[in-house]
């Protein structure tokens, strides 16, 4: 089983998020949950969010305390003291959405891979807002092989109609290219 | 059928969609909101037929209005939790009294105060002298299952109780997961419209609700228990039926889990069974001789099918996301005082924890398991109630 922890900040999508990457996954042919931290979605406040995957149907129901990869959709919110890095397995990976470098980020860790992709340029680009959730998700997908490009942009699909689609795919395409660099 | 992945809420609305209401009446409160959010999507875009999605202003007018509808013959639907279920407990009441199989759903939250939205098992469980039956799921999918089994149950004629279904609080509601969803053609097959029985109808004029007298009330509560009994079958005969039209196993009164050649179990309801589980597996591949035992039916209670599963047991564990304030939590009450007549009575513990939407993870489900199996060692319980999670730092 492969847990996600997103990290994020009220109003920019990260429960959507989690729910995106469940349906992606499960476009995959894998068993997936998604759940927030509950209750506590107010805007511009951290909140967390966790999506499961599996090969077989999930059954655990607790918070993901030890994830294997982690996003953080808001760069701000580790000087703000948010501990992103909190249980990630050894050899796991951090996405951080910045304009730095991965060392630039203020994160240390031994045997984690840090990578960071300008997320809200992309979305600003493309969306024409900084939100970043579905940007994010094709970095994902570009970073971790967890899942496909297909299945993220039919999970995008099958949320968004017309022209938010368009945009939606155009970031998250540039995204998943950007990262595998 | 059709697998996806669903929020438990839109899956229960799907299924409450599925069963064809006619009247469907409730008051938004979390974390009940998304499923009747959904229910009035699908009745805005004409998706629920001649449904009338009757808005009130309390919850004690929704299952009021569930049970003029369902006396006058039609299939009533609401849903709420904790202080909205408090306030519809005098109706709760009502409905039962007067044998109206409304069916609601219970998205289990804590009771205030202090406020709390978060889930554990107080609201459900203090309405269980109510008259109405109570199944619990673990998941989404056996939430959905659960709800279409509950019209069935709850409107045949050799019945005709309310049925709750109790589904976790945003644990359930609120969590993402595959779930299967039945077709409407094999819903219509298994779940035909409803008969009603005696409704009201001005052309041959009846009364309901009258009072009852001393002569005939303790009557009235006796002919309910027994109807309670007769229930137990009923939930096991269409539990078997909706297996076979679904493939879904559905279990009986309770399920059990590697329970042969165990030495200890651990019991419980709901959602934290489907971790529970987990933990079981994980501590069998190191050896440990631990079984599990779901109660899925807690009104009525499965008496005689726990005194079964128990048998050869040590001891066991029961764990109780609420409390009788002043006694102990209702589950291991029930539990004991199944086990009391029985000749085959293993040591019991009860555990309070994941009170008020605390987490319940496989470290707090390891130390209940460490412990029972120290009873079950010592051959005695040195403590009867046991709060494993509780954070004696803040008290």
């Amino acid at each position: 089983m492969k847990e996600i922890r997103i990290h994020g900040r009220g109003g920019q999508g990260s429960v959507t998020a989690a729910e995106l990457l469940a349906v992606a996954a499960f476009e995959d042919g894998y068993y997936s949950q998604a759940f927030p931290v509950f209750g506590v979605e107010r805007r511009g406040a951290p909140v967390m969010a966790f999506t499961r995957v599996d090969e077989k149907p999930i059954r655990v129901r607790y918070q993901v305390y030890t994830p294997d990869y982690v996003m953080v959709q808001d760069p701000t919110l580790i000087p703000a003291g948010i501990d992103v890095l909190a249980g990630l397995k050894p050899g796991g990976m951090v996405i951080v959405n910045t304009a730095r470098k991965p060392e630039e980020v203020g994160l240390k860790a031994e045997n984690v891979e840090i990578l960071t992709i300008n997320a809200t340029r992309i979305a600003l680009k493309h969306i024409g807002r900084p939100i970043t959730n579905t940007t994010m998700l094709g970095a994902f997908a570009g970073a971790t092989g967890l899942v496909s490009l297909d299945s993220v942009i039919k999970a995008i699909e099958e949320r968004f109609t017309d022209k938010l689609r368009e945009v939606n795919v155009a970031a998250i395409k540039e995204a998943y290219e950007a990262i595998r660099g | 059928m059709v697998k996806k992945v669903l929020e438990g809420s839109h899956a229960v609305a799907e299924a409450v969609k599925l069963c064809k209401p006619d009247v469907i009446s409730a008051y938004p409160i979390t974390p009940q909101t998304h499923i009747i959010e959904r229910l009035s999507e699908f009745h805005a875009d004409g998706e629920l037929g001649n449904c009338q999605f009757i808005r009130v202003e309390s919850e004690h007018s929704a299952m009021s209005v569930c049970l003029g509808a369902s006396l006058v013959g039609a299939r009533a639907y609401s849903a709420s939790t904790s202080q909205g279920l408090a306030l519809m407990y005098e109706v709760l009441f009502n409905v039962a009294g007067l044998r109206q199989p409304v069916v609601m759903t219970t998205a289990n939250r804590a009771l205030s105060a202090p406020i709390n939205i978060w889930n554990d098992w107080q609201d459900a469980i203090s309405a269980r002298d109510s008259g109405w039956i109570q199944l619990y799921a673990e998941n989404a999918q056996e939430a959905v299952d659960y709800t279409i089994q509950a019209f069935k149950i709850a409107e045949s004629h050799d019945i005709l109780l309310p049925a709750m279904v109790c589904i976790d609080g945003f644990v359930i509601t609120h969590t993402y997961e595959v779930v299967d969803i039945p077709s409407q053609e094999d819903v219509d097959a298994f779940l035909p419209k409803k008969v009603p029985y005696l409704p009201l109808d001005p052309e041959n004029p009846i009364g309901y609700g009258m009072i009852g007298t001393p002569e005939v009330y303790e009557e009235t509560r006796y002919l309910i228990q027994e109807t309670m009994e007769k229930a137990k079958k009923k939930i096991v005969e269409v539990g078997q039926e909706f297996e076979k039209k679904f493939g879904r196993p559905q279990g009986g009164l309770i399920d059990t889990y590697k329970l042969e050649d165990a030495e200890v179990a651990i019991l419980s309801m709901g959602a934290i069974l489907q971790t529970m589980r987990e933990v079981v597996d994980n501590l069998r591949e190191e050896g440990v001789p631990v079984g599990l035992i779901k109660v899925k039916s807690y009104r009525p209670f499965p008496k005689d099918e726990i005194r079964k599963a128990v048998e050869g047991l040590k001891a066991i564990a029961v764990i109780d996301r609420d409390i009788s304030l002043g006694h102990e939590g209702a589950l291991f009450t029930d539990v004991k005082s199944a086990l009391y007549g029985s000749g085959e009575r293993p040591l019991v513990k009860g555990y309070i924890a994941a009170l008020g939407g605390r987490d319940f993870p496989e470290t707090t489900v390891r130390k209940i398991v460490d412990d029972i199996i120290k009873v079950a060692k010592e051959g005695k319980v040195d403590k009867e109630v046991e709060w494993p999670d509780l954070r004696r730092e803040i008290l």
